[in-house]
């Protein structure tokens, strides 16, 4: 294993993961953060695209979020570690073989702290696997009932979108549709969704 | 705790939590935009990257394991009744972080190609045979050390349509959640002195070389099972601590 200059271990190094993804990466009920039929479940969906615009059906879509009270089942939540609503797991996974879709059903997580006494507002964290992606790419779905929000838990006051160039904002918002939002992801080109450096 | 919280934190909640931070992976990683692998031509984003702190949605990350994993996930030559055909190798290792921590309790799910380097996949249709007892699918959940250990057969080389005459060195996929958001990692695990090193573009797009020779595992004699299966180890690790991230009002006005 190698080590680092500074006598630290040396990262494993990503990669692809290749066409056949699916192959290993798929679960039973793998698109439900939340069981079907709780009170206030969502679905996030959309369509992954390439920098030609057309889909790509060899992706997949992981999310991780906070509970609708804005915590987590975590030890290293400093809040301390909150059981999670019945049903509730914050994650889900879902292949976009159906022709670039996917979706997940979940519950619209709360606002969580941010830095300096700031709030985040309500977001999704989000990893994008494909073939031709050698690392996965990270970006955030927002949800458009709090654009509008002054203060707490409104857009205005997130730093993670502050950061974000103004023009290219509306790429981590999702739009509202029947039984939920709708997101979709450009790995490149116009409209390209924003990717964060993690 | 009775505490009701609101959807919506007050400002100041967060006054005084320290969250873990992890170190960012400079020059490990391939290139996303890595043109010897044409894939990546129409898939990498051509937007600068915006640096995402590490907040509480990062250092959390999903507790998984119990009811995703039985126990004979870890063994992939027994399936649909028979044995696979192939070269019986184990395959274990470590899960650590740069600090040198064992990472416990985390997921780990490969999947990997037949003795003859088919896929069962639908979209793999060189012809190469499928083995009826190979699906090629296994998961553990890492011990209190860190600790996987799987038994499978060792993959195939197969060929695919990157350039004149491409094949892909054997290996195996792997997928890692660790603790945290950040820590996740998908990969793919070599053997040594594989012939097709120096033709593949997805292995040769890790620019360090140290950080490629990372990928391989090494042949594991004390690991080999007498008259059973050879072994390989490989060790993984995770992205470590970096510098702690201070949540204070102070640390605000002394920047200003
Ligand atoms: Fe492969």
């Amino acid at each position: 294993m190698p080590t680092t200059s500074d006598g630290r271990l040396g990262l494993t190094a990503s990669q692809t993961v290749g066409p056949y993804l699916a192959i290993g990466l798929t679960w039973e009920h793998g698109e439900e953060a939340v069981d079907p039929g709780t009170p206030g479940a969502v679905t996030v969906s959309g369509t992954l695209y390439d920098g030609e615009g057309a889909p790509v059906p060899d992706g997949m879509i992981e999310i991780w979020q906070a509970h609708p009270d804005g915590r987590f089942h975590h030890p290293d939540d400093p809040r301390g570690v909150a059981e999670a609503p019945p049903g509730f797991r914050g994650f889900a996974r879902a292949q976009t073989v159906d022709g670039g879709r996917w979706s997940v059903l979940t519950l619209v997580p709360g606002a969580v702290p941010g830095p300096d006494g700031t709030t985040q507002a309500p977001h999704l964290d989000v990893s994008v696997f494909a073939r031709g992606l050698l690392d996965r790419v990270v970006t955030r779905v927002y949800f458009p009932e709090h654009a509008g929000v002054a203060g707490p838990g409104g857009h205005a006051e997130d730093r993670v979108l502050a950061a974000v160039p103004e023009h290219r904002r509306h790429t981590l918002v999702a739009q509202q549709v029947d039984g939920g939002y709708r997101f979709d992801i450009r790995l490149q080109g116009e409209n390209e969704t924003v990717f964060f450096d993690i | 705790m009775t505490t009701d919280h609101p959807a919506q934190a007050a400002p100041g909640q967060a006054n005084g939590l320290v969250l873990p931070q992890y170190e960012r992976p400079l020059g490990v990683h391939p290139p996303l935009d890595s043109p010897d692998y044409r894939s990546t031509g129409l898939r990498h984003p051509k937007e600068p990257l915006v640096l995402l702190p590490h907040l509480f949605t990062e250092v959390t990350g999903p507790v998984l394991g119990d009811g995703r994993v039985t126990k004979d996930d870890a063994d992939l030559t027994q399936w649909d009744g028979g044995e696979a055909l192939g070269q019986r190798i184990v395959v274990r290792g470590r899960v650590l972080d740069s600090d040198g921590r064992a990472v416990p309790d985390t997921l780990v799910e490969i999947w990997q190609a037949n003795a003859g380097g088919r896929y069962r996949h639908l979209r793999d249709q060189w012809p190469a045979p499928l083995d009826p007892h190979f699906n090629g699918v296994g998961r553990v959940v890492t011990d209190s050390l860190g600790r996987y250990e799987f038994t499978t057969i060792k993959p195939g080389a197969y060929p695919w349509k990157n350039h004149h005459n491409a094949w892909r060195p054997a290996h195996i996929h792997f997928s890692l959640f660790g603790r945290a958001f950040t820590q996740r990692l998908v990969t793919q695990m070599y053997f040594e002195d594989d012939p097709l090193f120096f033709q593949d573009p997805i292995f040769n797009s890790i620019p360090d070389e140290k950080a490629r020779q990372g990928l391989i595992s090494r042949f594991d004699y004390e690991a080999t099972q007498p008259e059973w299966a050879l072994a390989f180890s490989w060790d993984i690790v995770l992205r470590g601590s970096g510098a702690t991230y201070f949540e204070t009002e102070d640390v605000d006005a002394d920047d200003e």
